[in-house]
């Protein structure tokens, strides 16, 4: 093999991910060839140096505490009597047996709930909520294109009281979404379309409209053409469900 | 499965999260909200996660999808020169001595000049590949990108820290 064959491969090697069959015979043509061997010298210095330079911001110790203790588990109750504990954990055991089914499909729906609810509140607090600026569907349809990998309709705006302000590139489930942000006498609605594989508990979420738990919003949730609609604000249950039976006629159109 | 557990596979990363993040956003201040915000996260999404997988893919992914929502992210990822990348041929290097003169000088200070410079895909890779050493496999996993992409974006990142090296020795040498 030439010499430019075995340098093509050279970083492989140095990353250790060359196929081990290959290794020996990579070994072999290092040791005899002066020119690939400077070669990998060279490449081992770059490798060094990049890792010790690499290895150069350090957090406070401050910083540390204050994300161990944001993480930090809750201190466990003792008990002191062995029998109370042995009865009430065969008691949850029973119970859970029965429920945890139904627990483990209703913490998910709300955990996605609460998710959709933060990424509401988080972008309308920041100072710039949307990267992409415009009243005009025709603007902001044709910026998300090539930042997820799925296209969807607006509805047209014209006739009713709802405004565009514009939108974002959101996630949800480390799954990339769109964002939108409606305006509607002064409330802000969010619309946020995911992929519905993409969501977990998707096929529990249904169709639904709902006021979760502890949030002082109206959500509208369904599946439609393989996506995953959520609307959500503090507007009427009125103009949330009116914004959502425009994005379902959009969808179907 | 308990905060408790999720501590414990969660802070031995910590260090090199917000070095990572540091890498990303260039910004002390703006890696801490970075790092509280992936901790946050992950912990909420605990439950999501699968126990005997890539703990460490899984907390980086976190953060960079988080890193690439924010307004430091999109505007980088903005940037990322639009080039094809699983159809290229890696070069060769060439024998040439100038970059190896300065690599043994160990200025550290310019190889973190130019790594800072480089756009963020070829930044993050090389960052997961030299100093997290992770292999092109978890690259790929952390990135949500084929391992052809990983190897076509390091060999990128490393020509381009190559010529820069030279251009750099070069200028020195003329100076001197």
């Amino acid at each position: 093999m030439a010499c430019e064959s075995w340098k093509e491969k050279l970083d492989t090697y140095l990353d250790g991910e060359l196929p081990e069959k290959e290794i020996h015979d990579f070994d072999a043509h290092v040791r005899g060839c002066p020119s690939c061997a400077a070669d990998a010298l060279r490449r081992v210095q770059m490798k060094r140096a990049i890792q010790t330079a690499g290895k150069h911001f350090t957090p406070s110790d401050d910083f540390r505490r204050r994300v161990q203790q944001s993480i930090a588990s809750k201190p466990q109750r003792s008990f002191s009597s062995g029998w109370v504990f042995a009865a009430a954990f065969g008691l949850i055991l029973v119970v859970g047996l029965f429920t945890s089914s139904y627990v483990r499909m209703h913490s998910g729906r709300e955990q996605i709930y609460s998710e959709i609810a933060d990424l509401h509140v988080a972008t309308l607090a920041s100072s710039s909520p949307v990267d992409v600026l415009s009243t005009d569907r025709h603007t902001v349809k044709p910026w998300f294109q090539g930042k997820i990998p799925f296209s969807f309709n607006l509805p047209e705006l014209q006739t009713s009281e709802f405004s565009l302000l514009g939108g974002r590139v959101t996630y949800l489930d480390q799954t990339p979404g769109a964002h939108l942000i409606y305006d509607v006498r002064k409330h802000h609605i969010s619309v946020f379309v995911f992929q519905s594989q993409s969501v977990n508990f998707s096929a529990s979420l249904g169709d639904s409209s709902l006021s979760p738990k502890k949030l002082p919003f109206t959500m509208e949730t369904w599946a439609q053409g393989g996506l995953r609609y959520f609307v959500v604000g503090d507007a009427g249950a009125a103009d949330i469900a009116k914004l959502a039976n425009m994005f379902k006629a959009a969808a179907a159109s | 499965m308990t905060s408790r557990s999720f501590e414990q596979l969660a802070m031995p990363h910590f260090e090199r999260l917000y070095n990572f993040a540091c890498w990303l956003t260039h910004d002390r201040q703006e890696a801490e909200d970075l790092v509280q915000e992936t901790y946050a996260k992950a912990l909420k999404g605990f439950s999501s996660f699968q126990p005997g997988t890539n703990f460490r893919a899984w907390i980086y992914k976190i953060l960079r999808n988080a890193f690439l929502t924010s307004r430091t992210g999109l505007k980088a990822a903005a940037t990322v020169p639009l080039e094809p990348e699983d159809e290229e041929q890696v070069v060769p290097a060439v024998m040439e001595t100038p970059e190896s003169i300065l690599l043994q000088r160990s200025d550290w200070q310019l190889v973190q000049k130019a790594v800072e410079q480089l756009p963020v895909a070829y930044r993050e890779v090389l960052l997961l590949c030299e100093v997290e050493e992770m292999s092109y496999q978890e690259i790929s996993a952390t990135l949500g990108i084929p391992m052809g992409t990983v190897m076509s974006r390091l060999s990128r990142a490393r020509k381009t820290l190559r010529d820069g090296f030279a251009t750099a020795a070069a200028a020195s040498k003329g100076v001197n």
